[in-house]
């Protein structure tokens, strides 16, 4: 006669308290590197949509090509672009990160452009009577009012990088992704759930996030 | 330049090819599990969407629930599914996460254009004496259509995708081609499984755009985006 374990861990239960405290060391690594990823692709990811919506709104000729290249790259499945990367940048962080940029990308130009393409012509012409030059134009005129359009895109592009992470588990690169797969190995439902639950309240924190920061930087909307 | 010819070579080896676990056998599988998750998918949010529309209700929901699904991990919502009894019914799984990750799409794309219709027009179409349900089928739906379309695309891209996922959680597909590759350590096995798997995805993406290119013109409607 064996009786039933009183600890929830060895019993394999969904919710355990006891899986809390004793790898919170583990979890806070995962959530870590899962952090690091989404904000460093993010960011990347940034850095090289700007110029490019700016170009292909400069030249129209540019924005066809532009927009078709990155939307057949957010077609490629997520598992498939990690593998595609794999001889560039072998089994490293560098390889999730290059993926998720370029899934980022596709939302980032198509909506910063959107935004770009919505300021009134009246208000360019305003501006441009009171003296601007197109760089002060653009700086204070123009990409203030491409804002809203802009920070939606990255607010999508962030809650699908978040998500998107997890996959990175393949390359062991996957911050909570790891724990989800190591979990599904060994039947361990405690790291399967926790991990899960913790990805979607990050989804969700930094959506939150982002959306008072546009509302910080967008005054003028509120009302 | 080592991997890709590596990568070439393994794709054009027939004995890749055949079997149990050849690329036939997993074209099939995801092919198979695509299409039937797409119909389930449609059987579930289109009516669910065409009626909510026509009644002008639940609006929040339709659009929140497609926000909420982006947020959710693919993979963690296979792993968890994995670890409940539906595990133990082979691609169980994945039929039931596919489908999840395809209905937002459907249900945001549909409500979105049932309720984009001209009101004016249903306004009419009552005008003329036409019940609630001959709105919705002759007026609203055939308005609605290219948004409908749409969402359908979106949604078979995005189980393409999926489908290629459920590898890792051990379903079937292409994306176990690319899975076995690295319990094998063969980069070139990896390689060629992406390769595939693109291909696919590109090619599926391409065929609802000729399909659209082809539909009249009443069906189609996205032209001047």
């Amino acid at each position: 006669m064996t009786a039933p374990p009183d600890d929830c861990l060895a019993r394999n239960e969904w919710i355990c308290g006891d899986y809390l405290s004793t790898r919170r060391q583990i979890l806070t690594d995962a959530v870590l590197q899962h952090l690091q990823l989404t904000l460093v692709s993010v960011l990347i990811a940034l850095v090289i949509a700007v110029p490019l919506a700016l170009l292909a709104r400069r030249w129209s000729a540019v924005a066809g090509p532009v927009l078709a290249l990155t939307t057949v790259l957010y077609t490629i499945p997520s598992l498939a672009m990690f593998s595609l990367l794999l001889p560039a940048y072998g089994l490293s962080a560098s390889l999730v990160i290059a993926g998720l940029v370029l899934y980022s990308l596709t939302l980032l130009v198509r909506n910063i452009l959107a935004g770009l393409r919505a300021v009134p012509e009246e208000t360019r012409q305003a501006a441009r009577g009171m003296g601007y030059g197109p760089i002060r134009l653009l700086l204070t005129v123009e990409l203030p009012l491409a804002l809203p359009a802009a920070m939606a895109g990255l607010r999508i592009a962030t809650v699908s990088a978040v998500s998107l992470v997890t996959v990175g588990a393949i390359v062991g690169f996957g911050g909570l992704g790891n724990l989800i797969y190591a979990g599904m190995n060994t039947y361990f439902k405690a790291q399967v759930l926790t991990a899960s639950v913790l990805c979607v309240i990050i989804a969700i924190a930094a959506d939150l996030l982002l959306l008072g920061a546009q509302r910080l930087l967008t005054p003028w909307q509120r009302g | 330049m080592k991997t890709l010819t590596d990568a070439w070579d393994w794709l054009t080896d027939g004995s890749h090819w055949s079997g149990a676990d050849g690329i036939w056998h997993r074209l099939t599988e995801h092919l198979v599990l695509t299409v039937v998750c797409l119909l389930i998918s449609c059987l579930i949010a289109l009516p669910v969407a065409l009626v909510l529309g026509h009644l002008g209700k639940g609006g929040a929901l339709a659009v929140n629930i497609s926000n909420v699904g982006r947020a959710v991990p693919t993979f963690a919502v296979l792993v968890l599914l994995l670890l409940t009894p539906l595990g133990k019914y082979g691609q169980g799984p994945t039929v039931v996460a596919l489908v999840l990750f395809a209905v937002p799409p459907l249900l945001t794309n549909a409500y979105v254009g049932m309720r984009g219709v001209d009101q004016d027009v249903v306004r009419a179409a009552r005008g003329m004496g036409m019940t609630g349900w001959q709105q919705l089928w002759r007026v609203e739906l055939p308005l609605a259509l290219p948004m409908i379309l749409n969402g359908v695309r979106i949604a078979a891209v995005q189980l393409v995708a999926t489908a290629t996922i459920a590898a890792l959680a051990g379903g079937g597909g292409l994306g176990r081609i690319i899975t076995a590759g690295f319990n094998l350590a063969s980069t070139a096995q990896v390689v060629a499984g992406a390769v595939l798997v693109a291909a696919f995805a590109l090619l599926v993406e391409a065929v609802f755009e000729i399909a659209e290119r082809l539909a009249p013109g009443w069906a189609r409607g996205r032209a001047e985006a």
